[in-house]
């Protein structure tokens, strides 16, 4: 085999069950390749040798019947996981090692898949350029110097770079979808209550959601399929019949009615942009599909809501980490000095701001004006979805307002940084469902992603939108190893 | 202090005026659950410090909480026990603050959408009925424990209460008397135990209020300004720390200075409230609702079917007890107003007299249990004997005073009487020819007092029962021996 870590998941576990390829062979490749790409820092924490010894065991007695037969595979930083440290990118958990697993990584381990180790990402999730991590930023193997997005920044580098098959991120406002539009991957965020919750490290609880990132939609259907579970520990999953979304998946979308919405087409968007969902509307058009003008008035409110929402939540999600119970702790005088000292110390600025807003928004005298209304708006956006779905079956847009940026670019400038959640954020505030996958590339040669939006619970058309796209768009990502 | 109390009013007086109290309470009761309020630890009371704990209630990263739909059942049950609103729908927030035994950095609580809505609690006071309002009825996290006396320098912390399910009660400012209060919380307590949603032990902390209190003149529409004495874990401190308070406003108005709304401390010691912190010190705690769980719903079946749990509640108990045993209001009160009284008394009158029954477990049984400080559930004589002991006074085999000396007997092992009967042959004597000769023999024996009571000193009729029941060694039956007696006197 020439190159085991340029093969999808799909064929791995083709070559794994034909035994042409063992678990060993395969996890000491992505391994191999991830020692020689430590210029990526995509890595926070590995578990080379364990997953070497997993693989053994996997290869000694082998189970083809499971999903993900013995496929190594590195997860974002904020899934928890059995005995391996748990960062969130954050000082304050640097040496956190949880005695539990997140469901969403229980159910890959079930299925046969081996953890490779915790990937880097923004800290505690906030942040669309990897760059507010404690471990420093991540480089996007598309060029050097240049952003891989974020928060699931890690995860878009190490796939793209071709160190693990696929991954897993979260997604509370475009951190799977941007970071895959920024590398040339696929990235999915689930309905609201498809994943369980359950052992992530919470950002905002009410839009949080994890999500297969991957290299091609067929990858992303089976990972789906394995992730997207009922969970009765997590009090907001939902149990609803879920598709098999891998052998489900179809590329015929005829008929199906897509929805073109309006005011999408920000201002300032580059040419380039537009240029790209244009050609993604006539390959809708030669895939059989109708688009239909739409219309989401409230969109443009969507953007503010969002950083009136996550940052409330995350406010309160953040206050555990107090230095008393485990995690970064720096003495202090007393109590309150301590807790001054382990937060001054623990958390980043972006954290630091967005746990201020989020006080802020709900502060008694502030919360109708901000914390309520943003909820108002948010029923207003969701509204706007059901509204539309009455007559399209999906919608399509741009995943981002623009590609890659380069590192410390937008550093200065969190209003920019923020805007890069344009497109994406309306789908967290609505908690539906939505898949990046790159559509072309820039004047740059930076790759460019498409979004299509769907109903809730209804992962499987935009599968299938995807797939169908996919297979036209014919997207070659060109990664030149330059960091080797 | 200048206290008075008449007619059950209480007021407090100055030269001039006269001041009413205004009390309201929010009582904390622990939920009676063998699990948390959203995770499955335990709740044992006095287990070893962190040894009730789950990741959920340390608040570890990713841990969520899941709704006990148990403590749920619980709080409806309370609800219906107050006579009040069940909201279908009601939403648990987060109420956001640092402290070193609150894990989460919040308490999991219910702000404007309760599950309990109002309803109201009947006492008893000794001059007629009073109805106090309930307000509302909401769940929430107690958090864990801070200890400060172990070590001089740093804090313990002991999460085994963390998460552990709260109801707060919380009361409209209806109460006007320390005597009240008493009577809200032992009223309170005792539906809850009918119900068993909380045990109601406040040595264990299982009930605790926060108490407000304010003073105006009487006669007087508006309320004055209120003060907040936070928990307070006893009646006799809640009574304590209300006239201090009321004592304390009342001279503030009297010197003419304003009262501010603040929180207060009630020093047990010695006996005074002090502040806690001021209104504008008041924490802000950023309530908004808690995005990890979802609204709590509550079905119409659910509801009917918790009804159809529901036991005979005091108020229900004591009116039956009136209507069908002829009890007087005092006694239907003293018997219902434990729930373990009530299954004791029901007991015992399952095969024996009601009026007996009555008289004996408020009087001679409860002397013994005040006497040896015990519950009654506790009690050295079952129901069961009991009952035996009254039968055997009701057909006659024992008279009252021998059933008494039983009676001590039985108290120690739980005896039974007709076995006591047997042994110390203490059967009474009914033979009319057996009792008739000791009566002869008492005449005999008593010629002189006998002239005097035939010739009018009837005073002496006593005497003769008392020499008769003395050769009788006391086993005489009574009836017999006074109309006996009486036709031979007299004849």
């Amino acid at each position: 085999m020439s190159d085991i870590t340029k093969l999808s998941l799909n064929e791995l576990i083709k070559n794994i069950r034909n035994k042409k390829l063992s678990s060993t062979e395969i996890t000491n490749s992505f391994i191999e390749r991830s020692e020689k790409s430590k210029k990526l820092n995509t890595y926070v924490t590995d578990n080379f040798s364990s997953a070497l010894e997993a693989a053994k065991i996997f290869d000694e007695k082998p189970n083809m019947d499971l999903k993900l037969p013995g496929i190594p595979i590195a997860v974002k930083d904020l899934f928890c996981t059995n005995g391996v440290r748990t960062t969130a990118g954050s000082n304050i958990l640097n040496n956190f090692i949880p005695p539990y697993e997140s469901t969403v990584t229980q159910s890959m381990w079930d299925e046969g898949a081996i953890l490779l180790g915790k990937l880097n990402c923004d800290e505690f999730a906030m942040g669309s350029s990897n760059e507010t991590s404690f471990f420093g930023n991540v480089q996007n193997p598309i060029s050097e110097n240049l952003v891989p997005g974020g928060s699931s920044g890690g995860s878009s580098a190490a796939l793209a770079a071709n160190l693990t098959p696929v991954t897993i991120g979260t997604d509370t406002g475009g951190s799977i979808r941007q970071p895959a539009s920024f590398t040339g991957t696929v990235g999915l965020k689930p309905t609201y209550g498809s994943c369980s919750r359950y052992g992530i490290v919470a950002f905002a609880s009410s839009l949080d959601q994890a999500g297969p990132m991957s290299q091609n939609v067929k990858d992303t259907a089976l990972l789906l399929e394995v992730i997207s579970k009922f969970d009765n520990k997590d009090s907001t999953s939902i149990d609803f019949k879920r598709n098999k979304y891998s052998s489900e998946l179809t590329n015929n979308i005829k008929g199906l009615k897509i929805g073109i919405p309006n005011e999408y087409r920000v201002e300032g968007m580059p040419k380039e942009i537009e240029g790209l969902w244009k050609k993604g509307i006539e390959i809708i058009k030669d895939c059989g599909a109708k688009t239909v003008d739409i219309s989401l008035p409230t969109t443009k409110y969507a953007l503010p809501t969002y950083y009136i929402v996550a940052p409330a939540e995350a406010s309160s999600n953040l206050a555990r980490y107090d230095g008393v119970k485990y995690g970064f702790r720096s003495e202090g005088e007393n109590l309150i000095d301590m807790y001054e000292k382990t937060r001054s110390e623990g958390f980043g600025e972006e954290v630091k701001r967005r746990i201020l807003i989020g006080t802020y928004v709900l502060s008694s005298g502030y919360y109708d004006a901000y914390y309520l209304k943003a909820q108002k708006v948010r029923q207003l956006i969701k509204k706007d979805f059901d509204y539309v779905y009455n007559n399209v079956d999906a919608i399509l847009t741009p995943s981002t307002p623009s590609s890659a940026f380069k590192i410390g670019e937008k550093t200065n400038d969190p209003v920019s940084m923020y805007l890069n959640d344009i497109f994406t954020v309306p789908v967290n505030l609505a908690g539906l469902p939505g898949i990046s996958i790159p559509a072309g590339i820039d004047n740059k040669g930076f790759p460019l992603g498409l979004q299509i939006i769907g109903k809730p619970f209804d992962e499987q058309t935009i599968l299938n939108i995807a797939y169908s796209m996919e297979e036209k768009i014919n997207f070659k990502n060109n990664i030149t190893d330059w960091w080797m | 202090m200048d206290v008075m109390a008449k007619n059950n009013q209480f007021f407090i007086e100055r030269e001039q005026n006269k001041y009413e109290v205004v009390i309201g309470l929010e009582v904390h009761a622990q939920v009676t659950s063998d699990s948390k309020l959203f995770s499955s630890s335990p709740t044992k009371f006095g287990a070893e410090p962190n040894t009730q704990v789950s990741l959920v209630d340390a608040a570890f990263p990713g841990m969520l909480p899941v709704i006990n739909e148990f403590c749920v059942k619980q709080a409806i049950k309370t609800g219906i026990g107050l006579k009040a609103k069940i909201n279908k729908k009601s939403i648990f927030d987060r109420k956001n603050y640092f402290y070193a035994d609150l894990p989460q950095g919040y308490q999991i609580s219910q702000y404007k959408y309760p599950i309990i809505g109002e309803g109201k609690v009947i006492l008893d006071m000794a001059d007629g009925q009073k109805e106090i309002g309930i307000e509302r009825l909401h769940l929430e996290q107690d958090a864990g424990k801070s200890i400060h006396d172990i070590d001089p320098t740093n804090t313990f912390v002991d999460l085994n209460r963390s998460g552990v399910a709260l109801m707060e009660i919380v009361s409209k400012p209806d109460l006007r008397s320390p005597d009240e209060v008493n009577a809200y919380i032992k009223k309170l307590r005792s539906i809850m135990r009918y119900l068993g949603t909380c045990d109601g032990n406040m040595q264990e902390g299982s009930l605790r209020a926060d108490v407000n209190v304010s003073v105006r003149r009487q006669g007087d529409d508006n309320f004055g300004t209120r003060c907040e004495i936070k928990n307070v874990n006893s009646i006799k401190f809640m009574q304590m720390a209300i006239i201090y308070e009321a004592n304390r406003q009342v001279d503030l108005i009297e010197e003419g200075k304003s009262i501010d709304q603040e929180t207060r401390l009630f020093d047990t010691k010695k006996n005074e409230t002090r502040s806690m912190r001021s209104k504008e010190d008041a924490h802000d705690y950023r309530y908004f609702p808690d995005p990890d769980l979802l609204p709590l719903e509550i079905s119409d079946e659910f509801i009917t079917q918790i009804k159809d749990e529901i036991p005979e509640l005091p108020d229900e108990k004591k009116k039956r007890f009136i209507d069908k045993f002829n009890l007087s209001s005092y006694e239907a009160n003293i018997l219902v107003s434990d729930i373990d009284t009530s299954k004791y008394f029901e007991e015992v009158i399952k095969n024996s007299d009601v009026k007996l029954a009555t008289n004996w477990i408020t009087g001679e049984l409860f002397a013994v249990l005040n006497e040896k400080n015990l519950e009654i559930s506790e009690s050295p004589v079952s129901s069961n004997n009991l009952s035996k002991l009254i039968n055997l006074i009701k057909d006659g085999t024992i008279s009252g005073k021998i059933a008494k000396t039983i009676f001590e007997e039985m108290i120690d092992g739980d005896k039974d009487p007709q076995i006591i009967v047997d042994q110390k042959g203490l059967k009474q004597e009914s033979d009319p020819k057996a009792l008739e000769e000791l009566i002869n023999k008492v005449i005999k024996h008593n010629t002189s007092k006998v002239e005097e009571y035939k010739s009018g000193k009837e005073k002496l009729f006593g005497f003769f029962v008392g020499q008769v029941m003395k050769e009788s060694k006391g086993k005489g039956n009574p009836q017999l021996i006074n109309k006996i007696l009486k036709e031979k006197l007299n004849g």
